[in-house]
């Protein structure tokens, strides 16, 4: 098992330098110079420029400029935040649990939704749960997130009045009440994300039980007398699951998409939003750094997908 | 050449079957018309995509007449669709801008294919090293993060894009080429694996013993017999295209204002969700009519091309 799992990160490695080499050149070929406002300014003499370009190293050759900044990258030294004035990594580390958060609790809606919908819907095929079921997850998978919040913003919080749909970190409320305050918060953001994963869980779920129900150990769980919920759920969702991470796997960049219009729309203070304010404000530190740290969300979630492979196939570690 | 041969063979067993002839495309067409829900959506996308194309010639508000004393309205017979935050009708924005969505949907999704379709081919019918190269930089692409990598791109490069370009078809050219180059991998991936089968299939076979150059192999043998499922991950991607460019302009970073594309709408529309619902939910349904029907023609493709059911049916 832990040679299985070593081999997986060895595999992660030149996909994490493949990236790194992906977001350094976009970043080499965009136009504009850190300099430019110095070369505006004419209290500042051309040979000033060029000892500051020549001490940053930015006439250097490509790729000896490449591995500086992957170095400092991998050392976790991100630079300044131009607006905030404060180093890029404290500020991600401050914004980052948050995201955490959100995006771990709507997985873990999701799995509830999904895993049991889409079973019952494979084991009764083209009845009215099934069709009700498909038709709606239809409905989830096709209503885009931003438009979903907005819609939950107007439904609970204009006119129902029950959830707050400003996001705060700064709740006064102290003990229980504090809990509760975060809690309510965090429910519309929470479920817009997981509703709109569940959707397509729910399609993964139902097709992977189909293939799997009719197959021949599953008639032999059941002859040899188990339940049928032991069936259910030791023989038959175990294995439906393996299908079914492969595709959540595949859907993790656009779920990191949603994660940062629902902190967009609901003002959550992580990591997305931290990536739209400095958009907007031209902080570029941040935004290289926050795009780096989305590129490694990414790969450590492709590697939780792996291990979770590995747990629910034994036989894949053997290879 | 083989949709010939299975046109022939499928119109034979017909006639055998004292069936009428129908040749391969009308057997797809049949099937793909049983599935209800896909040409219900195929109606409401015809519909749409008619609005958007007509719309503007008929309802000929402009989308800028700037009238404060009507702000913010509800519908009505003046502004069916209501007006924005400056009086603008909310109609014939939404007219004009659906142009500019669907425009960016299906343009993204050429691009996609196109890409996907070359780097897939390629890998699949040479195989070994090349094939192994391209197969690792697709999956590399595939971990990238879309969302925050699409931003990167179009902050780092609108300015100069628009300098080169205009507003307009800088913007235009930007997002389209981002969103099709960040979504070709599953399309790559589908053509790799029909090549990789279909190349030894015996009509390529045959088609190779009479000498014909790999070109035509591709072009003529293997490609026309791979594009079901292209066909369906390409109405999928024009969905998905129109979402990222829907999410674009909602963050504020897609077109600019005077572009009222659906997403940008919306974004203008989200700080007056209170007294203006109305300016939100109509380019928002647009959104979601247009992605639902393009995914149930998606559904009722997959069901109509897939070969395994040829025969069940």
């Amino acid at each position: 098992m832990s040679k299985y799992v070593l081999r997986r990160i060895l595999i992660l490695l030149p996909v994490l330098a493949g990236i790194s080499v992906v977001l350094f050149t976009i970043l080499a070929m965009a136009p504009g110079d850190p300099f430019e406002e110095l070369a505006t300014n004419p209290n500042v003499p051309p040979e000033v420029r060029m000892n500051l370009r020549a001490k940053f190293g930015l006439d250097d050759p490509l790729p000896v400029r490449y591995v500086r900044w992957m170095v400092s990258m991998v050392r976790g030294d991100w630079g300044f935040s131009f607006v905030s004035r404060v180093d890029v990594d404290t500020l991600i580390l401050q914004r980052l649990p948050a995201t955490l958060a959100v995006l771990g609790s709507a997985l873990v809606l999701a799995i509830l939704i999904a895993v049991p919908i889409g079973t019952y819907s494979a084991l009764r095929p083209y009845s009215i749960f099934d069709q009700v079921a498909t038709t709606l997850a239809f409905i989830g998978f096709s209503l885009p997130t931003f438009f979903t919040g907005l819609l939950f913003i107007l439904l609970f919080s204009i006119h129902l009045d029950w959830l707050p749909f400003i996001y705060r970190s700064d709740i006064s409320a102290t003990g229980w009440r504090w809990y509760w305050e975060h809690l309510r918060q965090a429910i519309m953001p929470v479920a817009v994300l997981g509703l709109f994963q569940a959707a397509s869980m729910t399609r993964f779920m139902r097709a992977a039980v189909l293939d799997v129900i009719r197959l021949d150990y599953v008639n032999t769980a059941r002859a040899k007398g188990l339940s049928e919920s032991t069936t259910l759920i030791k023989h038959v969702v175990r294995n439906a699951l393996i299908p079914v991470v492969t595709l959540v796997a595949l859907q993790i960049p656009g779920i990191f998409g949603g994660a940062i219009v629902t902190e967009q729309i609901f003002r959550v203070p992580g990591i997305g939003s931290l990536l739209i304010a400095s958009i907007l404000a031209n902080d570029t530190p941040v935004v290289m750094a926050v795009t780096f740290i989305f590129s490694c969300l990414v790969l450590a979630s492709n590697l939780a997908a792996d291990l979770l492979y590995a747990w629910l196939d034994p036989r894949i570690s053997y290879r | 050449m083989a949709a010939r041969v299975a046109s022939t063979v499928a119109g034979k067993l017909a006639v055998a079957a004292g069936q009428p002839r129908t040749s391969l495309w009308q057997e797809t067409a049949r099937r793909f018309r049983r599935h209800r829900l896909a040409m219900v959506g195929s109606v409401i996308l015809v519909a749409l995509v008619l609005a958007v194309l007509v719309g503007p010639l008929v309802w000929r508000l402009p989308i800028n007449d700037i009238d404060f004393k009507a702000k913010l309205k509800g519908p009505s017979w003046n502004h069916p669709l209501g007006t924005d935050d400056l009086g603008q009708d909310v109609l014939a924005r939404m007219l004009y801008g659906g142009r500019i969505s669907l425009a960016v949907g299906i343009a993204a999704m050429l691009i996609a294919i196109s890409i996907g379709t070359a780097i897939g081919a390629t890998s699949g019918f040479l195989g070994g090293a090349v094939d192994h190269t391209l197969m690792r930089i697709t999956d590399m692409f595939l971990s990238l993060p879309g969302l925050p990598l699409l931003l990167l791109i179009v902050y780092l490069f609108r300015d100069s894009l628009r300098k080169m370009f205009g507003p307009e078809a800088g913007v235009f050219i930007l997002i389209v080429a981002v969103i099709g180059g960040l979504r070709w991998m599953p399309v790559a991936r589908l053509v790799r694996a029909q090549f990789l089968s279909l190349r030894e299939k015996e009509f390529v076979e045959s088609a190779r013993s009479l000498g014909a150059p790999p070109i035509r192999q591709i072009v003529r043998h293997i490609l026309p017999n791979s594009m079901g499922p292209v066909i369906v991950a390409g109405t999928i991607d024009v969905a998905a295209a129109i979402i990222a460019e829907s999410t674009l302009s909602f963050l504020g970073l897609g077109f600019p204002p005077d572009i009222p594309t659906w997403g940008r709408i919306l974004y203008d529309a989200k700080d007056n969700l209170d007294f203006a619902p109305h300016w939100a939910i109509f380019p928002g349904t647009a959104i979601f009519l247009t992605v639902l029907s393009i995914n149930y023609i998606g559904d009722g493709l997959r069901d109509a091309l897939d070969p395994r059911k040829v025969l069940g049916k």
